[in-house]
Protein backbone atom coordinates (compact mmCIF):
# COMPACT_ATOMS: atom_id res chain seq x y z
CA UNK A 1 0.00 0.00 0.00
CA UNK A 2 3.42 2.01 0.05
CA UNK A 3 2.27 3.60 -2.97
CA UNK A 4 -1.49 4.60 -1.94
CA UNK A 5 0.02 6.40 0.81
CA UNK A 6 3.12 7.49 0.53
CA UNK A 7 3.03 8.41 -3.10
CA UNK A 8 3.99 12.78 -2.43
CA UNK A 9 7.27 11.26 -0.24
CA UNK A 10 7.79 8.42 -2.87
CA UNK A 11 7.94 10.95 -5.60
CA UNK A 12 10.16 13.35 -3.93
CA UNK A 13 12.79 10.35 -3.04
CA UNK A 14 12.51 9.36 -6.75
CA UNK A 15 12.36 12.65 -8.51
CA UNK A 16 15.84 13.64 -9.18
CA UNK A 17 16.83 10.38 -10.63
CA UNK A 18 13.89 9.78 -12.86
CA UNK A 19 14.24 10.45 -16.47
CA UNK A 20 10.28 9.44 -17.23
CA UNK A 21 8.37 12.67 -18.04
CA UNK A 22 5.56 13.47 -15.80
CA UNK A 23 3.52 13.45 -18.72
CA UNK A 24 3.95 12.57 -22.92
CA UNK A 25 1.25 12.86 -25.32
CA UNK A 26 1.63 11.83 -29.02
CA UNK A 27 -0.20 12.90 -32.15
CA UNK A 28 -3.45 13.45 -29.65
CA UNK A 29 -6.42 14.36 -31.62
CA UNK A 30 -9.71 14.77 -30.16
CA UNK A 31 -13.31 15.24 -32.43
CA UNK A 32 -16.00 16.17 -30.47
CA UNK A 33 -19.55 14.49 -31.28
CA UNK A 34 -20.82 17.47 -32.74
CA UNK A 35 -17.36 17.59 -35.12
CA UNK A 36 -15.23 19.91 -33.64
CA UNK A 37 -11.80 19.08 -34.22
CA UNK A 38 -10.70 20.00 -30.52
CA UNK A 39 -7.01 19.20 -30.64
CA UNK A 40 -4.97 18.19 -34.56
CA UNK A 41 -2.11 15.90 -33.23
CA UNK A 42 -0.79 17.59 -30.51
CA UNK A 43 2.86 16.53 -28.85
CA UNK A 44 3.82 16.93 -25.27
CA UNK A 45 6.75 16.33 -23.28
CA UNK A 46 6.44 17.60 -19.51
CA UNK A 47 9.32 16.38 -17.23
CA UNK A 48 8.54 15.46 -13.65
CA UNK A 49 9.06 18.58 -10.79
CA UNK A 50 8.20 20.85 -13.68
CA UNK A 51 5.55 24.01 -13.33
CA UNK A 52 4.40 24.42 -17.11
CA UNK A 53 2.00 26.29 -18.57
CA UNK A 54 -0.74 25.65 -21.09
CA UNK A 55 -1.58 28.79 -22.82
CA UNK A 56 -4.30 29.66 -24.64
CA UNK A 57 -7.68 31.45 -25.92
CA UNK A 58 -10.94 30.16 -25.08
CA UNK A 59 -11.65 27.30 -27.39
CA UNK A 60 -7.93 26.60 -28.10
CA UNK A 61 -7.67 23.26 -26.74
CA UNK A 62 -6.24 23.70 -23.07
CA UNK A 63 -9.01 22.04 -21.28
CA UNK A 64 -9.50 19.27 -23.92
CA UNK A 65 -5.85 18.52 -23.08
CA UNK A 66 -6.24 18.10 -19.20
CA UNK A 67 -9.85 16.52 -19.59
CA UNK A 68 -7.79 13.59 -21.71
CA UNK A 69 -5.19 13.51 -19.22
CA UNK A 70 -7.99 13.45 -16.43
CA UNK A 71 -10.17 10.55 -18.58
CA UNK A 72 -13.21 12.49 -18.49
CA UNK A 73 -12.54 13.20 -22.11
CA UNK A 74 -12.12 10.39 -24.16
CA UNK A 75 -9.15 11.00 -27.17
CA UNK A 76 -9.63 10.25 -30.86
CA UNK A 77 -6.26 9.08 -31.36
CA UNK A 78 -2.86 9.53 -29.69
CA UNK A 79 -1.24 8.05 -26.98
CA UNK A 80 -1.09 9.47 -23.36
CA UNK A 81 1.52 8.44 -20.90
CA UNK A 82 1.52 9.38 -16.81
CA UNK A 83 4.72 8.81 -15.05
CA UNK A 84 5.53 5.84 -18.19
CA UNK A 85 2.48 4.69 -17.78
CA UNK A 86 -0.73 4.28 -20.66
CA UNK A 87 -3.80 5.92 -19.35
CA UNK A 88 -5.63 3.00 -21.72
CA UNK A 89 -3.99 0.18 -20.22
CA UNK A 90 -2.77 1.71 -16.78
CA UNK A 91 -5.39 3.72 -16.02
CA UNK A 92 -6.33 3.17 -12.13
CA UNK A 93 -2.57 3.39 -11.54
CA UNK A 94 -2.09 7.05 -13.71
CA UNK A 95 -5.20 8.45 -11.85
CA UNK A 96 -3.48 7.63 -8.23
CA UNK A 97 -1.05 9.36 -9.61
CA UNK A 98 -3.07 12.93 -11.22
CA UNK A 99 -4.95 15.89 -8.90
CA UNK A 100 -7.44 17.60 -10.91
CA UNK A 101 -8.68 21.06 -10.05
CA UNK A 102 -11.77 21.71 -13.04
CA UNK A 103 -12.35 25.03 -14.42
CA UNK A 104 -15.56 24.85 -13.42
CA UNK A 105 -16.08 24.52 -9.32
CA UNK A 106 -17.47 21.03 -9.68
CA UNK A 107 -18.35 19.74 -5.63
CA UNK A 108 -21.62 19.85 -4.73
CA UNK A 109 -22.62 22.94 -2.62
CA UNK A 110 -24.72 20.88 -0.03
CA UNK A 111 -21.91 19.68 1.51
CA UNK A 112 -19.60 20.68 4.27
CA UNK A 113 -16.18 21.89 3.13
CA UNK A 114 -14.46 19.35 5.72
CA UNK A 115 -16.29 16.22 3.99
CA UNK A 116 -16.24 17.36 0.21
CA UNK A 117 -12.18 16.69 0.69
CA UNK A 118 -12.41 13.85 3.11
CA UNK A 119 -14.88 12.06 0.87
CA UNK A 120 -12.30 12.49 -2.03
CA UNK A 121 -9.75 10.98 -0.02
CA UNK A 122 -11.76 8.37 0.40
CA UNK A 123 -12.03 7.66 -3.33
CA UNK A 124 -8.27 7.57 -3.50
CA UNK A 125 -7.85 5.07 -1.16
CA UNK A 126 -7.02 6.81 1.97
CA UNK A 127 -8.30 5.53 5.71
CA UNK A 128 -10.89 7.85 6.85
CA UNK A 129 -8.30 9.19 10.01
CA UNK A 130 -5.60 9.77 7.45
CA UNK A 131 -7.89 11.51 4.97
CA UNK A 132 -9.12 13.56 8.00
CA UNK A 133 -5.44 14.68 8.74
CA UNK A 134 -4.63 15.64 5.24
CA UNK A 135 -8.07 17.37 5.03
CA UNK A 136 -6.70 19.38 7.70
CA UNK A 137 -3.18 20.17 6.47
CA UNK A 138 -4.83 21.53 2.95
CA UNK A 139 -7.40 23.26 4.36
CA UNK A 140 -5.16 25.32 6.82
CA UNK A 141 -2.83 25.52 4.24
CA UNK A 142 -5.35 27.22 1.70
CA UNK A 143 -6.90 29.51 4.84
CA UNK A 144 -10.04 27.87 4.57
CA UNK A 145 -9.87 25.89 8.30
CA UNK A 146 -12.30 27.98 10.14
CA UNK A 147 -14.78 27.17 7.40
CA UNK A 148 -14.73 23.36 7.67
CA UNK A 149 -18.13 22.89 9.11
CA UNK A 150 -19.92 25.08 6.39
CA UNK A 151 -21.97 24.18 3.55
CA UNK A 152 -19.42 24.75 0.34
CA UNK A 153 -22.04 27.26 -1.38
CA UNK A 154 -21.49 29.67 1.59
CA UNK A 155 -17.95 30.01 0.60
CA UNK A 156 -16.70 33.14 -1.71
CA UNK A 157 -15.77 32.49 -5.48
CA UNK A 158 -12.23 32.68 -4.43
CA UNK A 159 -12.31 30.10 -1.31
CA UNK A 160 -14.41 27.87 -3.71
CA UNK A 161 -11.39 27.86 -6.23
CA UNK A 162 -8.98 26.99 -3.13
CA UNK A 163 -11.04 24.30 -2.03
CA UNK A 164 -10.83 22.74 -5.12
CA UNK A 165 -6.89 22.54 -4.85
CA UNK A 166 -7.48 21.28 -1.20
CA UNK A 167 -9.56 18.72 -2.94
CA UNK A 168 -7.52 17.77 -5.84
CA UNK A 169 -3.97 17.41 -3.55
CA UNK A 170 -5.75 15.20 -0.34
CA UNK A 171 -4.43 11.96 -1.89
CA UNK A 172 -1.03 14.06 -2.71
CA UNK A 173 -0.70 13.23 -6.47
CA UNK A 174 2.58 13.40 -8.10
CA UNK A 175 1.03 15.92 -10.81
CA UNK A 176 -1.37 18.42 -10.34
CA UNK A 177 -3.64 19.34 -13.04
CA UNK A 178 -4.53 22.97 -12.90
CA UNK A 179 -7.36 23.80 -15.41
CA UNK A 180 -7.55 28.36 -14.97
CA UNK A 181 -7.19 27.97 -11.03
CA UNK A 182 -7.33 31.61 -10.63
CA UNK A 183 -10.19 32.61 -12.66
CA UNK A 184 -12.31 35.09 -11.02
CA UNK A 185 -10.20 35.16 -8.05
CA UNK A 186 -9.61 38.86 -6.56
CA UNK A 187 -5.57 39.97 -6.64
CA UNK A 188 -4.47 38.90 -3.21
CA UNK A 189 -6.19 35.68 -3.09
CA UNK A 190 -4.51 34.80 -5.83
CA UNK A 191 -1.01 35.88 -4.91
CA UNK A 192 -1.66 33.71 -2.09
CA UNK A 193 -2.70 30.96 -4.25
CA UNK A 194 0.65 31.06 -6.52
CA UNK A 195 2.56 31.19 -3.22
CA UNK A 196 1.16 28.04 -2.49
CA UNK A 197 1.48 26.73 -5.55
CA UNK A 198 5.27 27.31 -5.64
CA UNK A 199 5.61 25.56 -2.55
CA UNK A 200 3.65 22.73 -3.65
CA UNK A 201 6.07 22.72 -6.67
CA UNK A 202 8.87 23.02 -4.73
CA UNK A 203 8.45 20.19 -2.87
CA UNK A 204 8.21 17.79 -5.76
CA UNK A 205 4.60 17.57 -7.02
CA UNK A 206 4.81 18.57 -11.40
CA UNK A 207 2.19 21.11 -12.18
CA UNK A 208 0.40 21.65 -15.22
CA UNK A 209 -1.72 25.09 -15.13
CA UNK A 210 -3.90 26.29 -17.98
CA UNK A 211 -4.30 29.97 -17.93
CA UNK A 212 -5.01 32.80 -20.25
CA UNK A 213 -3.64 35.31 -16.98
CA UNK A 214 -0.44 35.35 -19.33
CA UNK A 215 1.19 37.14 -15.92
CA UNK A 216 0.21 34.27 -14.18
CA UNK A 217 2.27 31.87 -16.73
CA UNK A 218 5.51 34.04 -16.73
CA UNK A 219 5.42 34.27 -12.73
CA UNK A 220 4.69 30.17 -12.08
CA UNK A 221 6.21 28.74 -14.81
CA UNK A 222 9.50 27.18 -16.11
CA UNK A 223 8.12 26.06 -19.36
CA UNK A 224 5.31 26.50 -21.34
CA UNK A 225 3.30 25.39 -24.61
CA UNK A 226 0.81 27.85 -26.70
CA UNK A 227 -2.16 26.31 -28.32
CA UNK A 228 -4.19 27.69 -30.89
CA UNK A 229 -7.16 26.04 -32.69
CA UNK A 230 -5.83 22.36 -31.26
CA UNK A 231 -2.23 22.90 -32.47
CA UNK A 232 0.44 23.85 -30.21
CA UNK A 233 2.06 26.94 -31.74
CA UNK A 234 5.19 26.79 -29.02
CA UNK A 235 6.87 24.77 -26.59
CA UNK A 236 10.00 26.05 -25.12
CA UNK A 237 11.15 27.65 -21.56
CA UNK A 238 9.88 30.62 -20.06
CA UNK A 239 13.22 32.43 -20.29
CA UNK A 240 13.86 31.79 -24.29
CA UNK A 241 10.19 32.42 -24.69
CA UNK A 242 10.82 35.72 -23.40
CA UNK A 243 14.11 36.49 -25.10
CA UNK A 244 12.07 36.09 -28.41
CA UNK A 245 10.26 39.66 -27.33
CA UNK A 246 11.56 42.36 -30.00
CA UNK A 247 10.29 44.80 -28.00
CA UNK A 248 10.46 45.02 -24.35
CA UNK A 249 8.71 48.18 -22.03
CA UNK A 250 9.59 49.80 -19.11
CA UNK A 251 7.30 51.87 -16.72
CA UNK A 252 9.27 55.20 -15.72
CA UNK A 253 8.06 56.91 -12.27
CA UNK A 254 9.14 60.30 -12.70
CA UNK A 255 10.15 62.49 -9.86
CA UNK A 256 8.12 65.20 -11.19
CA UNK A 257 4.50 65.61 -13.56
CA UNK A 258 5.51 66.30 -17.69
CA UNK A 259 3.12 67.90 -19.77
CA UNK A 260 4.00 65.84 -22.68
CA UNK A 261 6.07 63.15 -23.46
CA UNK A 262 10.00 63.98 -24.09
CA UNK A 263 11.66 63.27 -27.37
CA UNK A 264 14.10 60.66 -27.29
CA UNK A 265 16.00 59.62 -30.86
CA UNK A 266 15.50 56.38 -31.77
CA UNK A 267 13.16 55.36 -28.74
CA UNK A 268 9.14 55.28 -28.51
CA UNK A 269 7.79 57.07 -25.42
CA UNK A 270 5.26 57.88 -24.16
CA UNK A 271 3.17 59.43 -21.05
CA UNK A 272 0.92 57.42 -19.25
CA UNK A 273 0.45 59.90 -16.64
CA UNK A 274 2.16 62.60 -16.08
CA UNK A 275 4.52 61.03 -14.30
CA UNK A 276 4.88 57.92 -15.87
CA UNK A 277 6.57 57.41 -18.79
CA UNK A 278 6.66 54.06 -21.09
CA UNK A 279 9.44 53.61 -22.94
CA UNK A 280 9.94 50.85 -25.42
CA UNK A 281 13.22 49.43 -26.05
CA UNK A 282 14.38 47.13 -28.97
CA UNK A 283 16.47 43.91 -28.17
CA UNK A 284 19.33 45.93 -29.04
CA UNK A 285 18.89 49.11 -27.38
CA UNK A 286 20.30 49.80 -23.93
CA UNK A 287 18.20 51.23 -21.18
CA UNK A 288 21.58 52.76 -19.78
CA UNK A 289 21.16 55.01 -22.74
CA UNK A 290 17.27 56.11 -21.99
CA UNK A 291 18.72 56.93 -18.35
CA UNK A 292 21.57 59.34 -20.18
CA UNK A 293 19.29 60.87 -22.33
CA UNK A 294 16.49 61.32 -19.70
CA UNK A 295 19.31 62.77 -17.53
CA UNK A 296 20.36 65.57 -20.45
CA UNK A 297 16.83 66.35 -20.61
CA UNK A 298 16.67 67.05 -16.49
CA UNK A 299 14.03 64.28 -16.32
CA UNK A 300 14.83 62.28 -12.88
CA UNK A 301 13.62 58.99 -12.34
CA UNK A 302 12.85 57.62 -9.33
CA UNK A 303 11.58 54.17 -9.70
CA UNK A 304 11.48 51.99 -12.70
CA UNK A 305 8.94 48.72 -13.64
CA UNK A 306 9.17 46.37 -16.42
CA UNK A 307 5.49 46.50 -18.05
CA UNK A 308 3.80 42.88 -17.30
CA UNK A 309 2.33 42.08 -20.68
CA UNK A 310 5.08 41.08 -21.74
CA UNK A 311 3.87 37.53 -22.60
CA UNK A 312 0.81 39.16 -23.97
CA UNK A 313 2.22 40.17 -26.83
CA UNK A 314 4.16 37.54 -27.75
CA UNK A 315 0.99 35.60 -27.46
CA UNK A 316 -0.77 37.46 -29.81
CA UNK A 317 1.91 37.76 -32.31
CA UNK A 318 2.72 34.19 -32.24
CA UNK A 319 -1.43 32.93 -32.65
CA UNK A 320 -0.96 36.10 -35.76
CA UNK A 321 1.68 33.77 -37.67
CA UNK A 322 -0.19 31.27 -38.78
CA UNK A 323 -2.49 33.78 -40.25
CA UNK A 324 0.33 35.68 -41.83
CA UNK A 325 1.21 32.72 -43.46
CA UNK A 326 -2.27 31.74 -44.96
CA UNK B 1 -4.60 -4.14 -16.80
CA UNK B 2 -3.46 -3.51 -13.35
CA UNK B 3 -6.04 -3.83 -10.61
CA UNK B 4 -6.40 -2.26 -7.71
CA UNK B 5 -5.82 -3.56 -3.98
CA UNK B 6 -9.43 -4.69 -2.61
CA UNK B 7 -8.77 -2.75 0.72
CA UNK B 8 -8.72 0.51 -1.31
CA UNK B 9 -12.06 -0.55 -3.58
CA UNK B 10 -13.94 -1.31 0.27
CA UNK B 11 -12.58 2.13 1.05
CA UNK B 12 -13.86 4.06 -2.15
CA UNK B 13 -17.46 1.60 -1.92
CA UNK B 14 -17.77 2.78 1.90
CA UNK B 15 -17.06 6.13 1.04
CA UNK B 16 -19.51 6.20 -1.79
CA UNK B 17 -21.97 4.45 0.66
CA UNK B 18 -21.80 6.84 3.32
CA UNK B 19 -21.88 9.71 1.38
CA UNK B 20 -24.92 8.52 -0.25
CA UNK B 21 -26.51 7.67 3.30
CA UNK B 22 -25.25 11.06 4.62
CA UNK B 23 -26.94 12.80 2.12
CA UNK B 24 -30.73 10.95 2.56
CA UNK B 25 -30.14 11.80 6.03
CA UNK B 26 -29.35 15.65 5.48
CA UNK B 27 -32.65 16.02 3.74
CA UNK B 28 -34.55 13.81 5.86
CA UNK B 29 -37.66 16.01 5.51
CA UNK B 30 -37.26 15.41 1.85
CA UNK B 31 -36.59 11.76 2.04
CA UNK B 32 -38.25 10.18 5.07
CA UNK B 33 -41.52 11.48 5.90
CA UNK B 34 -43.24 12.09 3.02
CA UNK B 35 -43.16 8.16 2.52
CA UNK B 36 -44.16 7.73 6.40
CA UNK B 37 -46.79 10.42 5.80
CA UNK B 38 -48.07 8.70 2.61
CA UNK B 39 -47.91 5.35 4.32
CA UNK B 40 -50.03 6.04 7.00
CA UNK B 41 -52.90 7.70 4.73
CA UNK B 42 -52.75 4.46 2.76
CA UNK B 43 -53.05 2.24 5.98
CA UNK B 44 -55.92 4.41 7.03
CA UNK B 45 -57.72 4.89 4.14
CA UNK B 46 -57.57 1.96 2.17
CA UNK B 47 -56.44 -0.46 4.79
CA UNK B 48 -58.47 0.42 7.74
CA UNK B 49 -61.72 2.61 6.51
CA UNK B 50 -62.50 1.06 2.89
CA UNK B 51 -60.71 -2.40 3.78
CA UNK B 52 -63.05 -2.93 7.12
CA UNK B 53 -65.58 -3.13 3.99
CA UNK B 54 -64.33 -5.33 2.11
CA UNK B 55 -63.77 -8.14 3.78
CA UNK B 56 -61.51 -11.29 3.45
CA UNK B 57 -59.01 -11.25 0.26
CA UNK B 58 -57.07 -14.97 0.45
CA UNK B 59 -58.11 -15.78 3.78
CA UNK B 60 -56.73 -12.81 5.11
CA UNK B 61 -58.05 -9.63 6.33
CA UNK B 62 -57.94 -6.78 3.51
CA UNK B 63 -55.23 -4.67 5.97
CA UNK B 64 -53.41 -7.77 6.18
CA UNK B 65 -53.33 -8.15 2.33
CA UNK B 66 -52.16 -5.15 1.69
CA UNK B 67 -49.13 -4.42 3.84
CA UNK B 68 -46.77 -6.87 1.96
CA UNK B 69 -47.69 -4.61 -1.05
CA UNK B 70 -48.02 -1.51 0.83
CA UNK B 71 -43.92 -2.30 2.52
CA UNK B 72 -43.20 -3.30 -1.39
CA UNK B 73 -44.32 0.07 -2.50
CA UNK B 74 -42.01 2.30 -0.11
CA UNK B 75 -39.04 0.01 -0.82
CA UNK B 76 -39.36 0.28 -4.32
CA UNK B 77 -40.23 3.83 -4.62
CA UNK B 78 -37.39 4.91 -2.36
CA UNK B 79 -34.87 3.12 -3.44
CA UNK B 80 -35.50 4.18 -7.16
CA UNK B 81 -35.78 7.80 -5.76
CA UNK B 82 -32.34 7.69 -4.00
CA UNK B 83 -30.70 6.58 -6.63
CA UNK B 84 -32.04 8.26 -9.51
CA UNK B 85 -31.97 11.91 -7.70
CA UNK B 86 -28.58 11.41 -6.09
CA UNK B 87 -26.79 10.28 -9.18
CA UNK B 88 -28.47 12.46 -11.67
CA UNK B 89 -27.80 16.12 -9.31
CA UNK B 90 -23.77 14.82 -8.84
CA UNK B 91 -24.19 14.76 -12.83
CA UNK B 92 -25.91 18.10 -13.02
CA UNK B 93 -23.52 19.91 -10.74
CA UNK B 94 -20.86 17.75 -12.15
CA UNK B 95 -19.70 16.87 -8.46
CA UNK B 96 -19.45 12.86 -10.23
CA UNK B 97 -16.16 13.68 -11.84
CA UNK B 98 -14.70 13.54 -8.22
CA UNK B 99 -15.35 10.45 -8.65
CA UNK B 100 -14.69 9.52 -12.56
CA UNK B 101 -11.17 11.12 -12.44
CA UNK B 102 -10.42 9.17 -9.55
CA UNK B 103 -9.22 5.55 -9.81
CA UNK B 104 -12.73 3.94 -8.40
CA UNK B 105 -13.48 0.82 -10.53
CA UNK B 106 -17.03 1.41 -12.28
CA UNK B 107 -18.56 -1.58 -10.46
CA UNK B 108 -17.79 -0.04 -7.05
CA UNK B 109 -19.31 3.37 -7.94
CA UNK B 110 -22.43 1.61 -8.97
CA UNK B 111 -22.33 -1.03 -6.47
CA UNK B 112 -22.14 2.24 -3.39
CA UNK B 113 -24.79 3.87 -5.37
CA UNK B 114 -27.00 0.90 -5.37
CA UNK B 115 -26.02 0.10 -1.55
CA UNK B 116 -26.71 3.92 -1.08
CA UNK B 117 -30.54 3.42 -2.60
CA UNK B 118 -31.04 -0.03 -1.08
CA UNK B 119 -30.19 1.44 2.54
CA UNK B 120 -33.19 4.13 2.02
CA UNK B 121 -35.44 1.83 0.19
CA UNK B 122 -35.16 -0.90 3.71
CA UNK B 123 -34.87 2.27 6.15
CA UNK B 124 -38.70 3.10 4.62
CA UNK B 125 -39.53 -0.71 4.60
CA UNK B 126 -39.15 -0.83 8.16
CA UNK B 127 -40.86 2.52 8.94
CA UNK B 128 -43.58 0.81 7.20
CA UNK B 129 -43.45 -2.22 8.83
CA UNK B 130 -43.37 -0.75 12.25
CA UNK B 131 -46.18 1.74 11.21
CA UNK B 132 -48.45 -1.37 10.27
CA UNK B 133 -48.25 -2.56 13.70
CA UNK B 134 -50.49 -0.17 14.70
CA UNK B 135 -53.05 -1.35 12.50
CA UNK B 136 -52.87 -5.33 12.48
CA UNK B 137 -50.39 -7.80 13.78
CA UNK B 138 -47.33 -8.62 11.44
CA UNK B 139 -47.54 -12.26 9.85
CA UNK B 140 -43.94 -14.02 9.53
CA UNK B 141 -44.66 -17.19 6.88
CA UNK B 142 -40.70 -17.04 5.92
CA UNK B 143 -38.33 -14.48 7.17
CA UNK B 144 -35.58 -15.70 4.54
CA UNK B 145 -37.79 -15.24 1.48
CA UNK B 146 -39.20 -11.85 3.08
CA UNK B 147 -35.34 -10.32 3.68
CA UNK B 148 -34.30 -11.89 0.14
CA UNK B 149 -37.23 -10.49 -1.92
CA UNK B 150 -37.33 -7.28 -0.53
CA UNK B 151 -33.62 -7.26 -0.79
CA UNK B 152 -33.60 -7.92 -4.32
CA UNK B 153 -36.08 -5.62 -5.04
CA UNK B 154 -34.41 -2.63 -3.44
CA UNK B 155 -31.66 -3.68 -5.55
CA UNK B 156 -33.76 -3.91 -8.93
CA UNK B 157 -34.91 -0.43 -8.66
CA UNK B 158 -32.02 0.85 -7.76
CA UNK B 159 -30.24 -0.14 -10.56
CA UNK B 160 -33.67 1.26 -12.56
CA UNK B 161 -33.04 4.13 -10.83
CA UNK B 162 -29.14 4.51 -11.75
CA UNK B 163 -30.06 3.51 -15.51
CA UNK B 164 -32.56 6.38 -15.55
CA UNK B 165 -30.36 9.26 -13.94
CA UNK B 166 -27.43 8.29 -16.76
CA UNK B 167 -30.32 8.96 -19.78
CA UNK B 168 -31.51 11.53 -17.82
CA UNK B 169 -30.57 15.36 -19.26
CA UNK B 170 -32.55 17.51 -17.18
CA UNK B 171 -34.73 17.11 -14.02
CA UNK B 172 -37.67 16.32 -15.94
CA UNK B 173 -36.24 13.56 -17.02
CA UNK B 174 -36.04 12.14 -13.87
CA UNK B 175 -39.52 12.31 -12.83
CA UNK B 176 -41.06 10.99 -16.08
CA UNK B 177 -40.45 7.08 -15.65
CA UNK B 178 -41.89 7.07 -11.92
CA UNK B 179 -44.80 8.84 -12.35
CA UNK B 180 -45.90 7.27 -15.93
CA UNK B 181 -44.23 3.79 -15.76
CA UNK B 182 -43.07 3.21 -12.37
CA UNK B 183 -46.65 4.20 -10.41
CA UNK B 184 -48.40 2.39 -12.86
CA UNK B 185 -46.77 -0.85 -13.09
CA UNK B 186 -46.99 -0.27 -8.86
CA UNK B 187 -50.50 0.15 -8.88
CA UNK B 188 -51.45 -2.82 -11.28
CA UNK B 189 -48.70 -5.18 -9.73
CA UNK B 190 -51.35 -6.09 -7.00
CA UNK B 191 -50.36 -4.41 -4.27
CA UNK B 192 -54.15 -3.75 -3.38
CA UNK B 193 -55.51 -6.61 -4.97
CA UNK B 194 -55.37 -10.34 -5.79
CA UNK B 195 -55.05 -10.78 -9.83
CA UNK B 196 -58.08 -13.88 -9.50
CA UNK B 197 -59.97 -10.75 -9.00
CA UNK B 198 -59.21 -9.60 -12.66
CA UNK B 199 -60.48 -11.03 -16.00
CA UNK B 200 -58.44 -13.46 -17.62
CA UNK B 201 -56.93 -10.96 -20.52
CA UNK B 202 -55.52 -8.62 -17.55
CA UNK B 203 -54.34 -11.33 -15.76
CA UNK B 204 -52.23 -12.05 -18.30
CA UNK B 205 -50.94 -8.50 -18.77
CA UNK B 206 -50.06 -8.88 -15.09
CA UNK B 207 -47.83 -11.42 -15.36
CA UNK B 208 -45.46 -9.06 -17.94
CA UNK B 209 -44.79 -6.61 -15.13
CA UNK B 210 -41.65 -7.25 -12.84
CA UNK B 211 -43.43 -5.68 -9.86
CA UNK B 212 -46.25 -8.40 -9.61
CA UNK B 213 -43.31 -10.90 -9.09
CA UNK B 214 -42.10 -9.05 -6.61
CA UNK B 215 -45.07 -7.65 -4.49
CA UNK B 216 -46.30 -11.36 -4.51
CA UNK B 217 -42.90 -13.29 -3.49
CA UNK B 218 -42.93 -10.67 -0.74
CA UNK B 219 -46.58 -11.42 0.58
CA UNK B 220 -45.73 -15.24 0.11
CA UNK B 221 -43.14 -14.56 2.66
CA UNK B 222 -45.19 -12.56 4.97
CA UNK B 223 -48.61 -14.53 3.93
CA UNK B 224 -47.90 -17.42 2.85
CA UNK B 225 -50.01 -16.86 -0.19
CA UNK B 226 -48.71 -15.97 -3.67
CA UNK B 227 -50.66 -15.31 -7.32
CA UNK B 228 -47.41 -16.94 -8.90
CA UNK B 229 -44.93 -19.44 -8.46
CA UNK B 230 -42.62 -17.97 -5.71
CA UNK B 231 -39.39 -19.58 -7.53
CA UNK B 232 -40.26 -18.29 -10.75
CA UNK B 233 -40.53 -15.24 -9.24
CA UNK B 234 -37.01 -15.48 -7.51
CA UNK B 235 -35.68 -16.27 -11.20
CA UNK B 236 -37.55 -13.53 -12.38
CA UNK B 237 -35.57 -11.19 -10.00
CA UNK B 238 -32.23 -12.59 -10.57
CA UNK B 239 -32.98 -11.82 -14.05
CA UNK B 240 -33.21 -8.37 -13.59
CA UNK B 241 -30.80 -7.62 -11.37
CA UNK B 242 -28.06 -9.19 -13.35
CA UNK B 243 -29.52 -7.96 -16.91
CA UNK B 244 -29.84 -4.34 -14.91
CA UNK B 245 -26.30 -4.54 -13.46
CA UNK B 246 -24.56 -5.38 -16.61
CA UNK B 247 -26.36 -2.42 -18.55
CA UNK B 248 -25.53 0.23 -16.34
CA UNK B 249 -21.94 -1.00 -16.18
CA UNK B 250 -21.96 -0.66 -19.92
CA UNK B 251 -23.47 2.86 -20.09
CA UNK B 252 -20.85 3.27 -16.94
CA UNK B 253 -17.51 2.06 -18.68
CA UNK B 254 -18.94 3.37 -22.26
CA UNK B 255 -19.43 7.45 -20.18
CA UNK B 256 -22.68 7.99 -21.44
CA UNK B 257 -23.44 11.37 -20.70
CA UNK B 258 -20.62 11.52 -18.19
CA UNK B 259 -17.49 11.69 -20.54
CA UNK B 260 -17.51 13.30 -23.49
Amino acid sequence: MFFLYNAGSQCQFCRSFSMTPAISIKDLYKTYDNGFEALKGISLDVAEGDFFALLGANGAGKSTTIGVLSTLVRKTSGSVQVFGKNVDTNSYETKLDLGVVPQEVNFNHFEKVFDIVVTQGGYYGLPVKLAKQRAEKYLKQLGLWDKQNQQARNLSGGMKRRLLIARALVHEPRLLLLDEPTAGVDIELRRSTWEFLQEINRGGTTIILTTHYLEEAETLCRNIAMIDAGVIVENTSMKSLLRKLHQEYFLLDLREELTQAPVLDGYNCQLIDPAILEVALESHQDLNDVFNRLQALNIQVKSMRNKSNRLEQLFVSLLKKPEQTA
Amino acid sequence: MHTLPLNYKLTAFKTIVWKEVRRFLRIWVQTLVPPVITISLYFVIFGNLIGSRIGQMNGFTYMEFIVPGLIMMAVINNSYANVVSSFFSQKYQRSIEELLVSPVPNYVILSGFVIGGVTRGLAIGLIATIMSLFFTGLHMHNIAITLLVVLMSSIVFSLGGFINAIYANKFDDITIIPTFILTPLIYLGGVFYSVDLLPDFWRLVSQINPIFYMVNAFRYGILGVSDVNVVFAFLMLVMFTVTLFLFALFLLRRGKGLRH
